[in-house]
């Protein structure tokens, strides 16, 4: 039982265009609600600006458009997942985040080379549980390293 | 052991030592007959020597006491300072200050001395060979027979035995051996330590410390303890901690060490001399026990300030939303509540900024020093005069200042003050000035390096800055005496005949303008051709908090720091005029190019473009701008903050604050709208 445990991944399940992703528990910091962004101009149009969280600025990025997936107005149960890359604090708006799952290892396959319009590498895996699909997101690979240094020397 | 622990405080108190070292010594050279600055020297020494013995870094105390040997030549008349006397000393500071920077780092803070101790010997010998040779006889005798731990000692253990003596304290040898089977050798020998130190002084072990700690020993080890009770009682107490086998209390006198080494009475004369003048250094020490008060610290780790600040900082969000909703409500009990919470956070808020500030004297102080040594080098007379040493600043601009200051006095000694003969031909003294000078107005801190030398020579500037391309001919004919001065600062420029060690490598000043400039301040030039120069730095008091004019641009706040902004103005359309494509007012007879936000920052607005402009005039040096707004809301405190590593180098914004509302505005760079 333990071993089956070692090898269960816990990670945050949440909905993009009614498709359901998932994010690692240990790489989350907090689940926000929809707040007041301040737009930072000239930036990369995924970047929807900063908030104030808790004391600290933090930059928010729009998933739907890192995805090129389609605009939708903000709901009711719009979320912003904080989480940490490289020792950054960073939030994405995602449609809804609702649930915390464990999935176990042997659950997880490989992303299947054809899966639309996303391109395939930040999608680490994807994990059937009962009848749902969970995509599970390389955080890393969202903003790749070399994303990331674009974005840090970003100058206009 | 726990002699870690005290490590951060060694170092700490040692570099305190050593900067007091660098300061007196200065003084002495001065005023070489100053006895007072004699013992003061003597005192850092001494107590630079105790810290370093018993942290167990031999090379470190070893050098201390040779400095102090020639200093105690010195203090006794029979040696008088010269600077040559003073350079040797000089480097054994800085040797010991190399020592204590490798511990802090994580060395041993071991370290090849023995040059620097040879040439302390000679000093030291050119007076007293006699003194010189029987402390040598002491090293020598290692081989006594009761034990060598009282052979090893030298003349400050010594001393702090005879002292004890003279209070009626027993002097003990205590041996302790561990049984074979015990496991934990190190944790014993801390129990032993511990239950020794409650009963007396633990002057000296062997093994070392530090060998103890790490269990390089066999089974035996002695220490020397200071202490009032029977040796009987400590026997037992000693023998409590387990796994002891056996413990020998042998009590000596240092007449009993004395004795068992061949020694003339000089030495024991010397070391009383030694001893009488740490009494007389106690008494200075006590006559100054009311400045020693005032100043009474504690240390606390910058980090700790830092959350500290955070967390008020966000108390201060919190705040604002109270009051909104105290104005909202109209409950007195909890308006007045809220006025009194303001005012106390408002107290609170200046403590804080202020614990954060140190003095600049943490920066100046190095720069006697440096001046002396450069001023050697170069071959010329320098005298150094520090002003408002004592003006503080935030300690994140302390901690960035530093090498500008380095850079400017580099060049005010290189390029700006002149060889003596030079300055005699030209009918000025032959010991240039160099002045420092630090003071506050109103919301930032000047400092200004001035010289009596050479001044900057406006036709070499202006060659020079053509032939570096850094002007064309056309410019240089229209610039004032200050503009050609900035173009010191401008890089690829070094205005030396010949590249030296101190200055121009033409890196230099461009990197101390850079560094001013992103510190929010900045520098400019005043200088007259054959009298000297004065360079004027202007920093803002702190880099946290700072006075910002909040606007709106659609519905979007910026924030426009105070510093740099000259007036705002309403203008109407008409008087507007258009040159080269680009918008522009006669503002006060000056033409001011407009740069609108709203385009800059693409700010999306369905609101009408108004008759009336509401324009902030910014400025960055002689340069003005004018940024057309939709709306001024007011000026505000603001708590600094970056946009964090994922958003740095956004365009023409500096960082980021939390308005009162939770919201967050961006503050504007100025400089970068200024072309």
């Amino acid at each position: 039982m333990s071993e089956v445990n070692k090898q269960d991944i816990k990670a945050i399940v949440f909905e993009l265009n009614n498709e359901e992703y998932a994010i690692p528990v240990q790489q989350v910091g907090s689940i926000e609600r929809m707040q007041h962004i301040t737009r930072v101009p000239q930036t990369e149009d995924f970047i929807i600006g900063v908030i104030n969280l808790r004391g600290v600025v933090t930059p928010i990025i729009d998933l739907r458009k890192r995805f090129s997936i389609e605009k939708t107005e903000f709901t009711n149960s719009t979320r912003i997942i904080i989480v940490y890359i490289n020792n950054m604090e960073v939030g994405f708006v995602v449609d809804a985040a609702y649930d915390v799952i464990d999935i176990p290892e042997n659950a997880i396959e490989p992303a299947p080379e054809v899966i639309g319009t996303v391109d395939v590498d930040y999608i680490e895996g994807v994990a059937k549980i009962d009848s749902r699909l969970l995509m599970l997101l390389n955080i890393e690979k969202v903003l790749s390293s070399q994303e990331v240094d674009h974005l840090q020397s970003v100058e206009g | 052991m726990e002699l870690n622990e005290y490590l951060e405080v060694f170092i700490e108190e040692s570099k305190e030592h050593i900067q007091s070292l660098n300061d007196h010594l200065l003084l002495l050279e001065k005023n070489p007959s100053n006895m007072d600055t004699v013992s003061e020297i003597f005192r850092s020494a001494h107590t630079l020597k105790g810290m370093s013995a018993t942290m167990g870094y031999q090379d470190l105390a070893n050098l201390t006491h040779k400095m102090e040997n020639v200093l105690d030549e010195v203090r006794n008349k029979n040696l008088v300072i010269d600077p040559n006397i003073l350079d040797v000393v000089l480097d054994a500071v800085d040797q010991l200050e190399a020592m204590v920077i490798d511990i802090a780092n994580g060395g041993d803070g071991t370290r090849d001395v023995q040059s620097i101790v040879n040439k302390l010997n000679s000093i030291e010998k050119r007076e007293v060979i006699v003194q010189d040779d029987s402390t040598k006889k002491v090293e020598s005798n290692n081989g006594g027979s009761t034990a060598t731990i009282i052979n090893g000692l030298d003349e400050f253990e010594i001393t702090l035995l005879q002292e004890s003596e003279e209070k009626n304290h027993s002097n003990l040898q205590i041996d302790i051996k561990l049984r074979e089977d015990c496991l934990l050798k190190a944790a014993r020998v801390y129990m032993v330590f511990d239950v020794l130190e409650k009963i007396g002084e633990v002057i000296k072990s062997y093994p070392q410390v530090t060998d103890l700690e790490e269990e390089n020993f066999e089974l035996d080890f002695s220490v020397l303890v200071v202490t009032t009770e029977q040796s009987d009682q400590i026997k037992q107490k000693v023998m409590k901690v387990s796994e002891i086998d056996n413990v020998t209390i042998i009590p000596f006198t240092v007449d009993d060490i004395l004795q068992q080494q061949p020694i003339n009475s000089e030495v024991e004369q010397t070391v009383i001399e030694v001893a009488s003048t740490v009494e007389e250094s106690n008494k200075v020490s006590q006559s100054n026990s009311k400045a020693v008060i005032s100043n009474k610290t504690i240390r606390v780790n910058i980090d700790r300030l830092d959350a500290l600040m955070n967390l008020f900082e966000e108390l201060v969000i919190d705040r604002g939303r109270l009051e909104q909703i105290s104005a909202n409500l109209k409950n007195a009990e909890l308006v007045e509540t809220v006025e009194r919470m303001t005012r106390i956070s408002g107290d609170l808020q200046s403590i804080i900024l202020n614990m954060r500030m140190v003095p600049i004297d943490q920066v100046f102080n190095r720069f006697p020093r440096m001046v002396r040594q450069l001023a050697r080098d170069l071959g010329k007379q320098i005298h150094l005069e520090v002003d408002g040493a004592d003006t503080e600043l935030d300690r994140t601009v302390i901690d960035e200042i530093g090498d500008p200051l380095v850079h400017l006095i580099r060049n005010a000694i290189d390029h700006g003050i002149e060889l003596p003969s030079d300055r005699v031909e030209k009918g000025k003294p032959a010991e240039g000035l160099l002045k420092l000078n630090a003071y506050h107005s109103g919301n930032h801190v000047f400092i200004e390096i001035s010289d009596n030398g050479a001044g900057i020579d406006r036709e070499k500037v202006i060659r020079k800055a053509i032939s570096n391309q850094v002007i064309t001919h056309e410019q240089a004919k229209s610039l004032t005496d200050s503009q050609v001065y900035q173009l010191v600062l401008e890089s690829g420029f070094s205005t030396a005949e010949t590249i030296s060690d101190v200055s121009g490598r033409g890196v230099g000043l461009d990197v101390v303008k850079n560094t001013i400039e992103s510190l929010g301040g900045n520098i400019s030039i005043e200088s007259e051709l054959g009298k000297g120069s004065v360079f004027a730095i202007q920093l803002p008091l702190t880099l946290s908090i700072i006075s910002v004019l909040l606007v709106e641009v659609g519905k979007e706040k910026y924030a426009i720091p105070l510093s740099s902004i000259i007036e705002t103005a309403i203008v109407s359309k008409s008087e507007t005029f258009n040159a080269h494509n680009k918008t522009v007012i006669d503002f006060r007879g000056k033409v001011v190019p407009l740069v609108s936000l709203k385009e800059v920052f693409n700010v999306s607005s369905s609101l009408e473009e108004d008759e009336l402009h509401s324009i902030v005039i910014i400025r960055k040096g002689e340069k003005m701008s004018g940024l057309i707004v939709d709306r001024f809301i007011g000026q505000q405190e603001v708590v600094l903050k970056s946009l964090g590593d994922y958003l740095s180098n956004v365009f023409a914004i500096s960082g980021a604050t939390i308005l009162g509302d939770g919201q967050v505005a961006l503050i504007i760079d100025p400089n970068s709208l200024i072309k």
